[in-house]
Protein backbone atom coordinates (compact mmCIF):
# COMPACT_ATOMS: atom_id res chain seq x y z
CA UNK A 1 0.00 0.00 0.00
CA UNK A 2 2.82 2.11 0.56
CA UNK A 3 3.84 1.66 -2.93
CA UNK A 4 0.90 4.29 -4.08
CA UNK A 5 2.47 7.67 -3.37
CA UNK A 6 0.83 11.16 -3.81
CA UNK A 7 2.84 13.94 -5.11
CA UNK A 8 1.93 17.81 -4.15
CA UNK A 9 4.67 19.78 -5.22
CA UNK A 10 7.54 19.05 -3.42
CA UNK A 11 5.77 17.03 -0.98
CA UNK A 12 5.65 12.63 -1.46
CA UNK A 13 3.49 10.88 0.76
CA UNK A 14 2.24 7.39 0.88
CA UNK A 15 -1.38 7.23 0.16
CA UNK A 16 -2.14 5.28 3.16
CA UNK A 17 -0.82 8.06 5.32
CA UNK A 18 -3.18 10.92 3.97
CA UNK A 19 -6.17 11.79 5.98
CA UNK A 20 -8.76 12.40 3.58
CA UNK A 21 -10.85 15.01 5.80
CA UNK A 22 -7.52 17.03 6.19
CA UNK A 23 -7.13 16.93 2.58
CA UNK A 24 -10.61 18.45 1.37
CA UNK A 25 -10.44 20.41 4.06
CA UNK A 26 -6.87 21.90 2.72
CA UNK A 27 -8.67 21.93 -0.44
CA UNK A 28 -11.89 23.61 0.36
CA UNK A 29 -9.94 26.39 2.82
CA UNK A 30 -7.17 27.01 -0.02
CA UNK A 31 -10.13 27.58 -2.28
CA UNK A 32 -12.16 30.02 -0.27
CA UNK A 33 -9.06 32.34 1.09
CA UNK A 34 -8.06 32.46 -2.53
CA UNK A 35 -11.17 33.75 -3.80
CA UNK A 36 -11.55 35.99 -1.19
CA UNK A 37 -8.67 37.58 -1.63
CA UNK A 38 -8.91 37.67 -5.19
CA UNK A 39 -12.07 39.58 -4.51
CA UNK A 40 -10.23 42.37 -2.68
CA UNK A 41 -7.48 42.87 -5.78
CA UNK A 42 -9.52 42.34 -8.74
CA UNK A 43 -11.10 45.63 -10.11
CA UNK A 44 -13.68 44.02 -12.78
CA UNK A 45 -17.40 43.97 -10.23
CA UNK A 46 -17.87 40.86 -12.24
CA UNK A 47 -15.11 39.30 -11.77
CA UNK A 48 -15.52 40.34 -8.43
CA UNK A 49 -19.02 38.39 -8.12
CA UNK A 50 -17.57 35.41 -9.47
CA UNK A 51 -14.79 34.87 -6.83
CA UNK A 52 -17.41 35.97 -4.32
CA UNK A 53 -19.26 32.95 -5.69
CA UNK A 54 -16.30 30.15 -5.63
CA UNK A 55 -15.22 31.39 -2.07
CA UNK A 56 -18.89 31.07 -0.61
CA UNK A 57 -18.85 27.82 -2.33
CA UNK A 58 -15.45 26.59 -0.71
CA UNK A 59 -17.15 27.50 2.69
CA UNK A 60 -20.19 25.43 2.37
CA UNK A 61 -17.56 23.05 1.39
CA UNK A 62 -15.90 23.66 5.23
CA UNK A 63 -19.14 23.17 6.77
CA UNK A 64 -20.00 20.14 5.48
CA UNK A 65 -16.88 18.94 6.60
CA UNK A 66 -17.15 20.13 10.27
CA UNK A 67 -20.19 18.23 9.99
CA UNK A 68 -22.88 21.08 9.39
CA UNK A 69 -24.75 19.56 6.57
CA UNK A 70 -27.70 22.06 7.39
CA UNK A 71 -26.08 24.99 7.75
CA UNK A 72 -23.79 24.18 4.57
CA UNK A 73 -26.94 23.06 2.44
CA UNK A 74 -28.70 26.73 3.96
CA UNK A 75 -25.38 28.70 2.88
CA UNK A 76 -25.36 27.39 -0.92
CA UNK A 77 -29.26 27.87 -1.14
CA UNK A 78 -29.25 31.34 0.39
CA UNK A 79 -25.89 32.96 -0.02
CA UNK A 80 -24.48 31.37 -3.05
CA UNK A 81 -28.21 30.69 -5.00
CA UNK A 82 -29.70 33.75 -3.38
CA UNK A 83 -27.55 36.52 -2.66
CA UNK A 84 -25.34 35.86 -5.89
CA UNK A 85 -28.65 35.90 -7.85
CA UNK A 86 -29.73 39.57 -6.52
CA UNK A 87 -25.87 40.41 -6.86
CA UNK A 88 -25.65 39.59 -9.96
CA UNK A 89 -28.89 41.35 -11.39
CA UNK A 90 -27.60 44.69 -8.94
CA UNK A 91 -24.57 44.02 -11.30
CA UNK A 92 -26.41 44.43 -14.59
CA UNK A 93 -28.40 46.82 -13.31
CA UNK A 94 -26.11 49.33 -12.61
CA UNK A 95 -22.80 48.01 -14.92
CA UNK A 96 -22.32 50.67 -17.53
CA UNK A 97 -18.68 50.42 -19.21
CA UNK A 98 -17.18 53.13 -17.26
CA UNK A 99 -18.27 52.03 -14.19
CA UNK A 100 -17.28 48.52 -13.97
CA UNK A 101 -14.24 49.04 -12.95
CA UNK A 102 -13.64 52.02 -10.24
CA UNK A 103 -10.25 52.17 -9.71
CA UNK A 104 -8.69 52.95 -5.98
CA UNK A 105 -5.58 54.90 -5.54
CA UNK A 106 -2.23 53.37 -4.84
CA UNK A 107 -2.16 55.35 -1.18
CA UNK A 108 -5.34 53.75 -0.64
CA UNK A 109 -4.48 50.34 -1.44
CA UNK A 110 -1.43 50.68 0.86
CA UNK A 111 -2.97 51.95 3.74
CA UNK A 112 -5.72 49.11 3.45
CA UNK A 113 -3.39 47.02 3.06
CA UNK A 114 -1.27 47.74 6.19
CA UNK A 115 -4.54 47.95 8.67
CA UNK A 116 -5.83 44.14 7.12
CA UNK A 117 -2.25 42.55 7.60
CA UNK A 118 -2.50 44.22 11.32
CA UNK A 119 -5.87 43.05 11.44
CA UNK A 120 -5.36 39.78 10.18
CA UNK A 121 -1.52 39.26 12.54
CA UNK A 122 -4.49 39.97 15.77
CA UNK A 123 -6.74 37.51 14.65
CA UNK A 124 -4.00 34.80 14.13
CA UNK A 125 -2.15 35.66 17.23
CA UNK A 126 -5.77 34.78 18.86
CA UNK A 127 -6.54 31.91 17.32
CA UNK A 128 -3.62 30.27 18.15
CA UNK A 129 -3.72 31.41 21.91
CA UNK A 130 -6.14 28.72 23.35
CA UNK A 131 -4.50 25.40 23.77
CA UNK A 132 -7.95 23.71 23.80
CA UNK A 133 -8.40 24.88 20.19
CA UNK A 134 -5.01 23.21 19.08
CA UNK A 135 -5.95 19.88 19.71
CA UNK A 136 -6.60 17.57 16.85
CA UNK A 137 -10.14 16.36 16.55
CA UNK A 138 -10.80 13.23 18.53
CA UNK A 139 -12.76 12.41 15.57
CA UNK A 140 -15.97 11.78 17.64
CA UNK A 141 -19.12 10.84 15.10
CA UNK A 142 -21.73 12.94 15.77
CA UNK A 143 -25.37 12.11 14.59
CA UNK A 144 -26.34 13.89 11.98
CA UNK A 145 -27.62 17.44 13.20
CA UNK A 146 -30.32 18.65 10.90
CA UNK A 147 -32.94 17.17 13.11
CA UNK A 148 -31.52 18.93 16.16
CA UNK A 149 -31.16 21.85 14.46
CA UNK A 150 -35.09 21.61 12.62
CA UNK A 151 -36.67 21.02 16.29
CA UNK A 152 -34.69 23.79 17.93
CA UNK A 153 -36.09 26.00 15.37
CA UNK A 154 -39.56 24.74 16.42
CA UNK A 155 -38.55 25.56 20.39
CA UNK A 156 -37.82 21.63 21.66
CA UNK A 157 -34.46 20.88 22.31
CA UNK A 158 -33.80 17.03 21.26
CA UNK A 159 -29.91 17.60 21.49
CA UNK A 160 -27.87 16.60 24.49
CA UNK A 161 -27.31 19.27 27.12
CA UNK A 162 -23.82 20.90 27.34
CA UNK A 163 -21.53 19.11 30.22
CA UNK A 164 -21.95 20.94 33.54
CA UNK A 165 -25.37 22.05 33.08
CA UNK A 166 -27.70 21.06 35.37
CA UNK A 167 -29.99 17.56 35.03
CA UNK A 168 -33.12 18.47 33.96
CA UNK A 169 -32.82 21.93 33.60
CA UNK A 170 -35.48 23.88 31.08
CA UNK A 171 -33.25 24.96 27.90
CA UNK A 172 -34.56 27.57 25.85
CA UNK A 173 -35.20 26.71 22.28
CA UNK A 174 -35.31 29.16 18.96
CA UNK A 175 -39.14 29.67 18.34
CA UNK A 176 -39.36 33.26 19.13
CA UNK A 177 -36.29 34.29 17.63
CA UNK A 178 -37.57 32.13 14.28
CA UNK A 179 -40.65 34.60 14.15
CA UNK A 180 -38.27 37.52 14.61
CA UNK A 181 -36.86 36.65 11.89
CA UNK A 182 -39.13 35.36 9.66
CA UNK A 183 -41.08 38.96 10.09
CA UNK A 184 -37.99 40.76 10.07
CA UNK A 185 -37.32 39.31 5.99
CA UNK A 186 -40.76 39.80 5.08
CA UNK A 187 -40.64 43.59 6.37
CA UNK A 188 -36.95 43.65 4.85
CA UNK A 189 -38.24 42.17 1.10
CA UNK A 190 -41.29 44.31 1.54
CA UNK A 191 -38.74 47.35 2.15
CA UNK A 192 -36.23 46.57 -0.82
CA UNK A 193 -39.28 46.54 -3.47
CA UNK A 194 -40.89 49.98 -2.13
CA UNK A 195 -37.20 51.01 -2.32
CA UNK A 196 -35.90 49.66 -5.96
CA UNK A 197 -39.15 50.13 -7.59
CA UNK A 198 -38.82 52.34 -10.69
CA UNK A 199 -40.16 55.71 -10.42
CA UNK A 200 -39.49 59.26 -12.32
CA UNK A 201 -37.30 60.82 -9.20
CA UNK A 202 -37.77 64.65 -9.12
CA UNK A 203 -34.57 65.58 -6.94
CA UNK A 204 -32.31 68.39 -8.23
CA UNK A 205 -29.38 65.75 -9.22
CA UNK A 206 -31.90 63.54 -11.18
CA UNK A 207 -33.26 66.34 -13.28
CA UNK A 208 -29.47 68.32 -13.70
CA UNK A 209 -28.15 64.34 -14.95
CA UNK A 210 -31.30 64.54 -17.53
CA UNK A 211 -30.72 67.67 -18.92
CA UNK A 212 -27.17 67.40 -19.74
CA UNK A 213 -26.15 66.14 -23.36
CA UNK A 214 -27.05 62.81 -25.03
CA UNK A 215 -26.43 59.62 -22.02
CA UNK A 216 -23.05 58.38 -23.03
CA UNK A 217 -21.47 61.82 -22.89
CA UNK A 218 -22.82 62.33 -19.44
CA UNK A 219 -21.76 58.96 -18.21
CA UNK A 220 -18.29 59.63 -19.56
CA UNK A 221 -18.37 62.55 -18.06
CA UNK A 222 -18.75 61.67 -14.43
CA UNK A 223 -16.45 58.68 -14.75
CA UNK A 224 -14.21 61.05 -15.83
CA UNK A 225 -14.64 64.07 -13.44
CA UNK A 226 -13.08 63.50 -9.79
CA UNK A 227 -15.51 64.42 -7.05
CA UNK A 228 -16.11 68.14 -5.90
CA UNK A 229 -13.16 69.53 -9.10
CA UNK A 230 -14.88 69.83 -11.99
CA UNK A 231 -18.25 69.32 -11.37
CA UNK A 232 -20.78 71.57 -12.07
CA UNK A 233 -22.75 73.44 -8.36
CA UNK A 234 -25.79 71.00 -7.20
CA UNK A 235 -29.01 72.81 -6.70
CA UNK A 236 -28.66 71.04 -3.02
CA UNK A 237 -25.61 73.14 -2.03
CA UNK A 238 -27.88 76.23 -2.60
CA UNK A 239 -25.05 77.47 -5.57
CA UNK A 240 -22.25 76.92 -2.77
CA UNK A 241 -19.46 74.69 -3.78
CA UNK B 1 11.88 3.73 1.58
CA UNK B 2 9.91 4.24 4.01
CA UNK B 3 13.26 6.63 5.06
CA UNK B 4 13.64 8.14 2.18
CA UNK B 5 9.37 9.48 2.37
CA UNK B 6 9.97 10.77 5.68
CA UNK B 7 12.95 12.96 4.60
CA UNK B 8 10.82 14.44 1.81
CA UNK B 9 7.88 15.03 4.67
CA UNK B 10 10.45 16.63 6.80
CA UNK B 11 11.92 18.96 4.16
CA UNK B 12 7.65 19.96 3.79
CA UNK B 13 6.49 19.82 7.29
CA UNK B 14 4.26 21.97 7.50
CA UNK B 15 2.43 21.08 4.64
CA UNK B 16 3.03 17.44 5.15
CA UNK B 17 1.48 17.72 8.69
CA UNK B 18 -1.41 19.38 7.30
CA UNK B 19 -2.37 16.63 5.00
CA UNK B 20 -1.67 13.78 7.60
CA UNK B 21 -3.05 15.48 10.83
CA UNK B 22 -6.59 15.53 11.70
CA UNK B 23 -7.54 19.50 11.64
CA UNK B 24 -8.48 21.25 14.99
CA UNK B 25 -10.79 24.14 15.51
CA UNK B 26 -7.73 26.60 15.24
CA UNK B 27 -7.35 25.36 11.53
CA UNK B 28 -10.84 26.77 10.74
CA UNK B 29 -10.44 29.85 13.14
CA UNK B 30 -7.48 30.50 10.69
CA UNK B 31 -9.47 30.51 7.47
CA UNK B 32 -12.43 32.77 9.53
CA UNK B 33 -9.58 34.93 10.05
CA UNK B 34 -8.72 35.68 6.17
CA UNK B 35 -12.07 35.75 5.34
CA UNK B 36 -12.68 38.65 8.05
CA UNK B 37 -9.65 40.34 7.12
CA UNK B 38 -10.06 39.71 3.50
CA UNK B 39 -13.41 41.74 3.57
CA UNK B 40 -12.39 44.50 5.79
CA UNK B 41 -10.05 45.22 3.80
CA UNK B 42 -12.63 45.06 0.88
CA UNK B 43 -14.85 47.00 2.68
CA UNK B 44 -11.85 49.80 2.80
CA UNK B 45 -10.40 49.81 -0.84
CA UNK B 46 -13.41 49.77 -3.44
CA UNK B 47 -15.39 52.48 -4.37
CA UNK B 48 -17.46 50.58 -6.10
CA UNK B 49 -20.87 50.42 -3.98
CA UNK B 50 -20.89 46.36 -5.32
CA UNK B 51 -18.04 45.94 -3.74
CA UNK B 52 -18.39 47.17 -0.99
CA UNK B 53 -21.13 44.96 -0.20
CA UNK B 54 -19.11 41.68 -1.12
CA UNK B 55 -16.90 42.93 1.32
CA UNK B 56 -19.88 42.57 3.74
CA UNK B 57 -20.44 39.37 2.65
CA UNK B 58 -17.31 37.91 3.16
CA UNK B 59 -17.05 39.45 6.73
CA UNK B 60 -20.08 37.79 7.72
CA UNK B 61 -18.95 34.58 6.20
CA UNK B 62 -15.90 34.52 7.84
CA UNK B 63 -17.62 35.07 10.86
CA UNK B 64 -20.09 32.10 10.09
CA UNK B 65 -16.82 29.48 9.87
CA UNK B 66 -15.62 30.55 13.24
CA UNK B 67 -19.68 29.43 14.84
CA UNK B 68 -19.74 26.18 12.95
CA UNK B 69 -16.05 25.33 14.13
CA UNK B 70 -16.97 26.15 17.46
CA UNK B 71 -20.79 24.31 17.38
CA UNK B 72 -18.97 21.10 15.43
CA UNK B 73 -18.52 18.14 17.86
CA UNK B 74 -16.45 16.38 15.15
CA UNK B 75 -13.69 19.33 15.46
CA UNK B 76 -13.41 18.81 19.42
CA UNK B 77 -10.43 17.29 21.34
CA UNK B 78 -10.60 14.64 23.70
CA UNK B 79 -13.22 15.77 26.33
CA UNK B 80 -14.41 18.87 24.90
CA UNK B 81 -18.20 19.38 24.01
CA UNK B 82 -17.96 23.32 21.94
CA UNK B 83 -21.45 24.96 21.27
CA UNK B 84 -23.36 22.38 20.23
CA UNK B 85 -26.36 23.24 17.94
CA UNK B 86 -26.22 26.48 19.43
CA UNK B 87 -23.69 27.34 17.13
CA UNK B 88 -25.44 26.02 13.86
CA UNK B 89 -28.26 27.88 15.01
CA UNK B 90 -26.66 31.50 15.34
CA UNK B 91 -24.87 30.62 12.08
CA UNK B 92 -27.87 30.23 10.29
CA UNK B 93 -29.92 33.19 11.53
CA UNK B 94 -26.71 34.89 10.41
CA UNK B 95 -27.20 33.28 6.66
CA UNK B 96 -30.25 34.82 7.02
CA UNK B 97 -30.04 38.34 8.28
CA UNK B 98 -27.05 38.81 5.92
CA UNK B 99 -29.86 37.71 3.08
CA UNK B 100 -32.23 40.44 4.36
CA UNK B 101 -29.29 43.23 4.52
CA UNK B 102 -27.75 42.49 1.06
CA UNK B 103 -31.48 42.66 -0.08
CA UNK B 104 -31.88 45.93 1.48
CA UNK B 105 -28.42 47.45 0.58
CA UNK B 106 -29.24 46.19 -3.31
CA UNK B 107 -32.20 48.17 -3.40
CA UNK B 108 -30.35 51.03 -1.95
CA UNK B 109 -27.44 51.21 -4.36
CA UNK B 110 -29.92 50.67 -7.22
CA UNK B 111 -31.95 54.02 -5.74
CA UNK B 112 -28.44 55.54 -5.50
CA UNK B 113 -27.73 54.91 -8.97
CA UNK B 114 -31.34 56.46 -10.66
CA UNK B 115 -30.65 59.44 -8.70
CA UNK B 116 -26.69 59.68 -9.48
CA UNK B 117 -26.23 57.56 -12.78
CA UNK B 118 -22.71 56.01 -10.71
CA UNK B 119 -21.94 53.76 -8.09
CA UNK B 120 -18.66 55.06 -6.88
CA UNK B 121 -19.44 56.02 -3.36
CA UNK B 122 -17.55 58.49 -2.85
CA UNK B 123 -19.67 60.78 -4.96
CA UNK B 124 -22.55 60.05 -2.45
CA UNK B 125 -21.86 63.02 -0.81
CA UNK B 126 -24.61 65.11 -0.81
CA UNK B 127 -25.30 65.34 2.92
CA UNK B 128 -22.14 66.35 3.50
CA UNK B 129 -22.25 70.04 5.57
Amino acid sequence: MSGILATFGAVTLPLAALNWHSFFFVLFAAVACACAIAVVLADNVVRMALYLVLSLGATAGLFFLAGAEFVGAMQLMIYVGGTLVLLVFGVMLTAQAPFVSIKTTTGDRVLAGVVGAALLAVLLQSAFSVPAWRQPAAGTVAAPAATPVGMALLGVRVDEPAAGSPQGAVRSGYLLPFEIVSVHLLVVLVGAAYLARAKKRKTPRAIEVAASVEPPASVAEHAAVGRGAGRATSVLSGGRS
Amino acid sequence: MSGGLLGQVAAVPLFASLLTEPVSVAHYLVVGAILFAAGIVCMAVKRNALGVLMGIELVLNGANVNFVAFASPYLQGEGARGLGIDGQVIALFVILLAAAEAAVALAITLNFYNNHATVDIDRADDLKG
